[in-house]
């Protein structure tokens, strides 16, 4: 069974896969506020990124917004498929949406579970 | 749902794309009520309307209508809209934030003129797309297929008392039917329910956005404003300069504007928006008045303003987003033209 997901407040969420590495994305929330994504702009393989750090840009129809790393670790997989299908972000943002691996990760202790990430929004909305 | 000038409006039923394929493959029903009419009758009514719109309106025959804008002194665009003649008057269909505005402008110059403003109770519902026209006339009490584009009749759908004009702002067939705000429910769900076995969709604010400028329609406020003329907007079809309106005299002067509005389509993926520097030589020359991707074309297109010598077809631009330029070429404009006869 996969590893429960654990959010950051800028709406991306992280899955852990072992060994040090995590799978990351944009939120079920995240992506119905954007709308249709339309294109991504991603790390290369290899690049460090520090928690909270700039990742990316995601541009919807509606606006171009920031992603920011949720945790500190380098990047070894980007999701190759979002070049020619973007729209997976909309249609399954914790499945074939997801948009990068990184790995040599450091713990966030200020990611929230579900549950709370599930509060925060509610106290956005 | 999003604020659009004081008005809740959605901005998406579904999803952006799905509804702007829907209005080019099928047909797609906007609620667009927040439009406003202004209404101008008396023996001067045609006097008034010649004084205070670019386009000379004296040809105009009833039942037929025009686009074209408004001027100050300056010969900057006040608004744009659609003049619709009557037998007994005219019918002003202008941009809702700009309703009252215009309303004052024209009341100022009206002299005994009446000039009401009707669009607070005036509903507007369009049906846009190839199949459009098929599902009106599956509610309408008159033969359709005769009223041509930019022309319009007055009679009822689905018995609700319509004005049905052949116009829309989708680059796609259609019709825009105005009503009263009491009848406007019920045609809309009329309509839905006659039309969703053909692919109707609702559509909302964005789908709206993503196919007028794939139109090459202009958006007050992104593409002009009161400080550009109609013809640095590309949009001197509008204007007749043989005949006296407020504005005249400065737009005699100004026909060689130092900045047009081009087309340009993105040779990568990148997205333009509003407000992005143009750049030419590295140098900036312009800015993206409105940008987005085109679901049609699948790449980003922009009308920009650059400078006249920069505007011809075939240029290369380049486009800023977030710091670095992304390759565009000028290109024709509108950048979709349906296939499908009218």
């Amino acid at each position: 069974m996969a590893a429960p997901l654990k959010f950051s407040k800028t709406h991306e969420w992280v899955r852990e896969e072992g060994g040090g590495t995590v799978t990351v994305g944009i939120s079920e929330y995240a992506q119905s506020q954007l709308g249709d994504v339309i294109y991504l702009e991603l790390p290369s393989v290899g690049q460090k990124l520090e928690s909270g750090a700039r990742l990316g840009v995601i541009e919807s129809v509606k606006a171009a917004s920031d992603l920011y790393s949720p945790v500190a670790g380098e990047v070894v997989e980007v999701n190759q498929d979002l070049k020619e299908h973007p729209e997976y972000i909309n249609d399954d943002p914790y499945g074939k949406g997801w948009v990068l691996k990184l790995k040599s990760v450091t713990a966030n202790s200020s990611l929230l579970d579900q549950a709370m990430y599930e509060d925060f929004v509610k106290g956005q909305a | 749902m999003t604020n659009f000038g004081g008005w809740a409006m959605p901005l998406q039923y579904t999803s952006i794309r799905e509804e702007h394929l829907a209005v080019r493959q099928a047909a797609g029903l906007f609620d667009l009520s927040h439009m406003g009419e202004l209404r101008i009758r008396g023996k001067n009514a045609q006097a008034l309307v010649q004084a205070v719109v670019a386009r000379d309106i004296a040809k105009l025959a009833p039942g037929r209508a025009q686009y074209t804008v408004l001027c100050n002194e300056q010969g900057g665009i006040i608004d744009d809209l659609l003049v619709y003649a009557e037998e007994d008057g005219y019918f002003l269909v202008v941009n809702a934030s700009n309703q009252d505005g215009d309303d004052d402008w024209i009341h100022r110059h009206a002299g005994d003129t009446s000039v009401e403003n009707i669009g607070r109770r005036t509903a507007l519902i369009a049906v846009q797309g190839p199949l459009a026209v098929e599902i009106v006339q599956s509610l309408a009490d008159r033969e359709l297929g005769g009223v041509r584009y930019y022309a319009f009749v007055d009679g009822a759908v689905g018995g609700i008392a319509c004005r049905i004009s052949r116009t829309g702002y989708t680059g796609e067939d259609g019709f825009e039917l105005f009503c009263g705000n009491d009848q406007a429910l019920a045609l809309w769900n009329m309509l839905l329910e006659h039309g969703r076995d053909r692919g109707l969709k609702p559509a909302g604010l964005g789908a709206r956005d993503t196919l007028r400028l794939e139109a090459g329609m202009r958006l007050y406020g992104n593409d002009m404003d009161d400080r550009t003329t109609p013809f640095e907007a590309g949009l001197a079809w509008t204007v007749s300069l043989e005949k006296d309106f407020i504005g005249a005299a400065a737009l005699r002067k100004a026909q060689q504007p130092s900045r047009l509005l081009a087309g340009a389509k993105m040779l990568d993926r990148a997205i333009p928006r509003h407000g992005y520097p143009v750049i030419h030589d590295g140098q900036p020359v312009g800015a993206v008045a409105s940008g987005n991707i085109s679901f049609t074309l699948g790449h980003g297109i922009a009308m920009v303003y650059a400078p006249p010598t920069l505007s011809s077809v075939g240029t290369r631009l380049a486009i800023e987003v977030r710091g670095t330029g992304a390759p565009a070429e000028v290109v024709a404009l509108p950048f979709y033209k349906r296939s499908h006869p009218k």
